[in-house]
């Protein structure tokens, strides 16, 4: 499975967000518009940083928000948001935060092709901040499609 | 050798994990099983030689025989070599 598609719905960038919670929701509503999830879904991402922490928060800069396959997972589908102005997630040494991705999966086995692709984007050192510097909803999509 | 890298849902930042993990292993020519699981199924980890997850989940995992490594940057493939490689080496 390569990397879900990111239609332009599931992107918004330079969004504005007054704490992580919002900014997570942002990026849950990217799902819902590309029809990954329902707004359900990103309650549960949410409570899973509530239950364990910003852990999340896997690189400088960057969320991946997730919650466990489940009923408010539509499909597989990935959603970007970037911040104008970064957010904290309570995170030891990956604070703040600017890019924040949601990641819906709809069944755990198949999901690790996808992390692959998610992996291959951004083992590149700039691909964050080039993500938080992007202008356009195509930009977002060329860094993400491994393009730019 | 197994390893088993932990986060809170099992998808998403262990596959990271596990996916880089694997990248640097082979790398270091060290052949390894690297597995992605839940909190929820720790009981996988008992066996495994390394445990790779973040810091907040270090309490959690709790006392095992296994080395925990808490990984900062997930894509800092440097990062992953360096604690493997101390850990294993």
């Amino acid at each position: 499975m390569p990397l879900p598609e990111l239609p332009d719905g599931a992107v918004e960038i330079g969004a504005s967000a007054e704490d992580w919670r919002a900014a997570v929701r942002l990026a849950g509503d990217g799902l819902v518009r590309s029809g990954a999830a329902t707004a359900a879904y990103a309650d549960e991402m949410i409570r899973m940083i509530e239950e364990h922490g910003p852990y999340v928060v896997i690189a400088p800069g960057l969320a991946l928000a997730h919650a466990r396959p489940g009923p408010e997972v539509l499909g597989d589908g990935l959603g970007v948001v970037t911040l104008a102005e970064p957010v904290n997630f309570g995170h030891p040494h990956n604070d703040p935060v600017s890019v924040v991705l949601a990641l819906a999966i709809k069944t755990a086995d198949a999901h690790l092709a996808a992390v692959a692709e998610l992996a291959n984007v951004f083992n590149d050192s700039n691909a964050i901040q080039a993500l938080a510097a992007a202008s356009s909803v195509a930009e977002v999509q060329a860094i993400m499609g491994g393009t730019a | 050798m197994k390893i088993v890298a932990i986060c809170g849902a099992g998808i998403g930042s262990s596959g990271i994990l596990k996916v880089n993990a694997e990248r640097v292993l082979k790398k270091l020519d060290i052949e390894a099983d690297v597995t992605a699981v839940h909190l929820d199924s720790l009981e996988m980890a008992r066996d495994a030689q390394v445990i790779l997850t973040s810091a907040e989940f270090v309490e959690k995992i709790g006392k095992t025989f296994a080395d925990v490594i808490v990984i900062e940057n997930f894509f800092d493939t440097n990062e992953l070599t360096t604690k493997l490689q101390a850990s294993l080496g």
